[in-house]
């Protein structure tokens, strides 16, 4: 038997990576599906409350994203501490900026898209109403009346 | 010339390549999250509220600045609100302090003639320093009212779900389409936001 035994066949063999690019990319796909990309850098705390009664919206090209918050530490010295609201990578304050943005993001589009647009609010969790509340009047002014109110599927327990 | 055996392609740079482009994607993207509680505010009028409305007729839920509730002026409980609000539709008994009914029957498609439908209105009034998360809890368990007696409904008339149809619909069922309309109908979701007022402590 001695005839299969060549040269130094005592070192073990390399472990085959052949597999680690297919591992590599399974996971690649599955980020490229399931995620999407950042639009928006939030400047704000953004975490949108739970609830059960969720709805998905479907299309995203009609979707407007108001972001609620209080501004994160970096902004805290130049903004304070309530909360701000932000669209698009700025703030904006609530009595010219909504409208402005509604008109912005209606411009974007064409007549038939711009009546469907949903208005996303994405407001933190510890935010208070009195804010919301002025979001809505303001949106209520532009006649831009389809909200939603961004929320995360609650975990049971 | 002999022929030489294929060689391999040394695929190992090939993992560093799709590791780059992973962690390209794990920086850049967020996992979205594109759902919520889709709701409808009311337009701006001028004119005045209808007067045919009775008190009895809404459901106000008040929400003060310490988050807790006032239900039909008593003090009142998340936990119960949902089988308030859907006892408070239904009405099954008719009783006086509960919602009245539609006075004329309506034709619905599938149901016929229907004459239990109320004429019930939730109101949701907030403080304005409410927490939004505690108004997002008042608001989920109102819609999760109106779903639950859709969804009884439906189960009732189509052994379905009101979940279950919409499924169907997405699919492109024309029918289903139509009996969903005809549940909306006989429970509309009847939830006003009122404008926030100062409320006193």
């Amino acid at each position: 038997m001695a005839k299969f035994r060549k040269g130094g066949g005592k070192a073990t063999p390399a472990i085959s990576t052949a597999s680690l690019p297919d591992i590599v990319f399974m996971l690649l796909f599955f980020f490229m599906i399931a995620t999407t990309m950042r639009e928006v850098e939030l400047k704000i705390k953004n975490v949108v409350p739970e609830a059960t009664e969720l709805k998905k919206l479907e299309n995203k090209q009609l979707i407007s994203y108001i972001y609620v918050g209080a501004p994160s530490k970096a902004y805290r010295n130049k903004y304070g501490k309530l909360a701000k609201v932000q669209v698009n990578d700025k703030f904006i304050n609530v009595e010219e900026g909504i409208r402005a943005f509604v008109d912005a993001e209606r411009a974007e589009r064409d007549e038939q898209d711009a009546k469907k647009l949903t208005w996303s609010l994405k407001v933190d969790e510890d935010a208070e109403m009195g804010i919301v509340s002025d979001i809505k009047q303001e949106l209520r002014k532009a006649s831009a009346l389809k909200i939603n109110y961004t929320a995360r599927e609650k975990v049971k327990r | 010339m002999a022929r030489r055996p294929l060689q391999e392609i040394n695929a190992g740079s090939m993992a560093d390549i799709a590791f780059l482009l992973l962690i390209f994607f794990l920086v850049t993207t967020t996992m979205e999250t594109n759902k919520g509680l889709p709701r409808k505010l009311s337009e701006i009028t001028d004119e005045p509220p209808p007067v045919d409305f009775q008190k009895r007729d809404v459901f106000t839920v008040l929400i003060n600045s310490n988050n807790d509730l006032l239900v039909r002026n008593e003090p009142g409980n998340l936990a119960t609100l949902c089988d308030d609000v859907k006892e408070f539709i239904k009405n099954p008994e008719d009783k006086d302090h509960l919602s009245r009914r539609k006075s004329e029957p309506k034709k619905v498609e599938f149901f016929g003639m229907v004459n239990y439908i109320s004429r019930g209105v939730v109101s949701l009034q907030n403080d304005r320093n409410t927490k939004y998360k505690k108004y997002i809890e008042v608001q989920n368990e109102l819609v999760r009212a109106f779903a639950e007696l859709r969804d009884e409904k439906a189960k009732q008339k189509f052994g379905l779900t009101y979940k279950e149809l919409e499924a169907i619909e997405k699919k492109g069922d024309p029918t289903a389409k139509a009996k969903l309309k005809a549940i909306r109908t006989i429970y509309p979701l009847a939830i006003s936001e009122a404008e926030p007022r100062k409320i006193a402590k």
